[in-house]
């Protein structure tokens, strides 16, 4: 399968694959459109999304003997603002972020292929346009992934961070690609280092239907890192521990939609890591709230809260395809996989969809059924 | 009405965050302030660092919050960063004031006359630049089923001013496109409304019109408390147009809305 090098004409309109598990043998597999998702879903169903923002989180500077650095922003600690309690000027806890360190050249070489970045010890600095940072601590995993601390906080962190920064963005891309180019329609807060692009194709077309349609959405937000450093233990130890917050309204939305035996339908793998990292750490049960998790989807993962997925389409071989065998049977998605390179399925960050919900090709007007 | 001659009961807004565009001079500041002085917590947009950020020490200085965002609402590529980081500082937005707006070159001039970019320039911030940042800060309102957005516009979107012509054309594309957003947000749990202030002793207005009797136009602090009265409270309606005209003396306040 090849990545889609540029985004679509249409965000809404890309290819889709529909992978039911729960259907008769033989009759698992539906190629169709984004914009028959409303159809795919069931009143009582709820969608998921992950509202987090992308940040331009590649940043392009120097260090003190003038070496270029990139540095790729892949977490988060501390708090972007402490956003309760009274209203009181500048009261912002400190935000460290963690970084992944490149050496010369951009983007359009292959990560692997990258040089590795100058020797930096802790304490070094580095300086960003006008924003200058100190390496922080290193990594046991590897030197190139340190924490940074940025001059500049506050207002003037955000400018600089918005001024400098670029999306991250990978080789197999024809192009630079703008910060509106790697928003969801409901993108809010920055908390992204990489676009949640599982959410791309949604547009508001396609959720007001869906809304019409007795399928409920709600929100969450999740931190998501990056998706590959092209450094090999960093890349092992891939997904870092991610940051996410869960709102009461959400929590409710879940609960009921089980209660009614609704479906869950998360939009990417960063809603499944939040609402099923925050059941396994209350008992199962999906509660408000902020926390992170490192919790790893693997094919022997059993998901608790979450019956299916809406993701980008992934080759065979990829990670992220593998972390689908938690939501359907080898057979079926190795009969999905023959389907999409066969019928040419763009995949990455800009390409085409797939959707693995159990009873989605079902006969319409069906009553929603819980398929766990 | 539930508030006192316009002017806005303290803390109303408490908790909720607000984006003003056009934010260091004129209707935007006082907006910040009154906003701020309502408890909300204001991030202010404008192009130039220097009355920005006197805007917002203003505003701190008296005990409110407020964020400085410097950026061109006529630049594509500014609305996503706009929306990044106001969410950043305030969280996700309660409030969209689209209040940035431009005259073009004054003293303003005759159709006939008027270069074509300078109408381009007028659609850019005043109707595209609205446009972008509501779709960017409007989603996410969407999403989360409440929100207002408050377009401010202009008597000169309908009237026949002369010399008008290009500012007046873009506050009635303006206003087009605030009934479309309001039809197309019914039922959505987010309101849009379109607010014309009046004549104000802006420096915008010391610019159209040189000449004018300062004393017979509305102090844009009185202005900017009716208008966070009407955010506040939940009378005015999807899809509103509402007249404010406080003019000099307090005795002179009203309020026509249409729809």
């Amino acid at each position: 399968m090849k990545p889609a090098r540029s985004y679509p004409d249409r965000r809404d309109d890309v290819r889709l694959l529909v992978i039911d598990p729960a259907a008769p043998d033989g009759a698992g597999l539906r190629e169709t459109r984004t914009p028959a998702l409303p159809e795919l879903l069931a009143p009582g169903d709820l969608l998921v999304v992950n509202d987090a923002a992308t940040l331009p989180a590649s940043l392009h500077g120097i260090d003190e003997a003038g070496h270029p650095v990139e540095a790729r922003l892949i977490a988060a600690r501390g708090s972007w603002r402490a956003e309760a309690g009274p209203p009181s000027p500048l009261r912002f806890s400190p935000l460290r972020f963690a970084a992944v360190l490149f050496g010369a050249g951009d983007w359009h070489t292959r990560t692997e292929d990258r040089p590795p970045p100058p020797k930096l010890a802790e304490g070094a600095r580095l300086r960003f346009g006008a924003l200058g940072a100190t390496v922080g601590r290193r990594s046991t995993l590897s030197p190139r992934l340190v924490e940074l601390r940025f001059d500049d906080d506050g207002d003037a962190l955000w400018a600089a961070l918005y001024k400098e920064g670029r999306p991250v963005q990978y080789a197999h891309l024809a192009h630079d690609l703008p910060l509106w180019a790697v928003q969801t329609v409901y993108a809010t807060r920055p908390w992204a280092f990489e676009m949640p692009s599982a959410g791309r194709p949604l547009s508001w077309e396609i959720l007001l239907a869906l809304r019409r349609r007795g399928v409920r959405w709600a929100s969450l937000t999740h931190a998501a890192g990056l998706s590959a450093t092209g450094d090999p233990a960093i890349d092992a130890a891939l997904p870092l521990a991610e940051a996410f917050e869960i709102p009461p309204a959400t929590a409710r939305a879940v609960a009921e939609t089980r209660a009614r035996n609704g479906r869950v339908v998360a939009v990417g793998t960063t809603v499944v890591r939040a609402l099923e990292g925050a059941a396994e750490q209350h008992g199962g049960v999906v509660r408000a709230g902020r926390g992170e998790t490192d919790l790893r989807i693997t094919p022997a993962f059993r998901p608790r809260v979450v019956d299916g997925i809406l993701s980008g389409a992934h080759a065979a071989h990829e990670s992220h395809f593998q972390l689908l065998a938690a939501f359907a049977g080898s057979d079926l998605l190795a009969a999905a996989a023959t389907h999409a390179e066969r019928a040419g399925f763009l995949t990455h960050e800009l390409g085409d969809s797939m959707l693995v919900l159990p009873g989605a090709l079902a006969l319409p007007h069906r009553k929603a059924t819980s398929a766990g | 009405m539930s508030h006192d001659n316009g002017r806005v009961s303290s803390r109303i807004l408490a908790g909720r965050t607000a984006l003003v565009t056009g934010g260091s001079q004129g209707l935007g500041r006082a907006l910040g302030g009154v906003l701020a002085g309502a408890g909300a917590r204001v991030a202010l947009v404008a192009r130039h660092q220097g009355p920005l950020a006197t805007a917002v020490a203003e505003i701190r200085a008296a005990g409110g919050e407020a964020h400085a965002i410097v950026a061109d609402v006529a630049d594509k590529d500014a609305a996503a960063a706009i929306a990044g980081q106001a969410a950043a500082l305030l969280g996700p937005v309660d409030l969209l004031v689209n209040n940035a707006s431009t005259l073009g070159p004054v003293p303003l001039r005759l159709l006939l006359d008027t270069d074509c970019e300078d109408l381009e320039r007028a659609l850019a911030v005043n109707l595209v630049g609205a446009f972008r940042l509501t779709k960017a800060i409007g989603g996410p309102m969407v999403l989360r089923g409440a929100g207002t957005i408050v377009n401010v516009t202009s008597d000169a979107a309908t009237e026949a001013y002369e010399r008008w012509g290009a500012y007046g054309a873009s506050k009635a594309a303006l206003e087009q496109l605030g009934r479309v957003w309001a039809a197309e947000l019914a039922g959505t749990g987010v309101r849009l409304f379109t607010v014309d202030p009046g004549e104000m002793d802006t420096k915008m207005h010391a610019d159209a019109i040189p000449d004018a009797n300062r004393a017979e136009l509305s102090d844009p602090a009185r202005v900017a408390q009716r208008i966070v009265a009407l955010v506040a409270g939940a009378e005015t309606a999807n899809g509103a147009r509402v007249a404010i005209r406080v003019g000099p003396h307090p005795a002179s306040a009203a309020e026509t809305a249409t729809r």
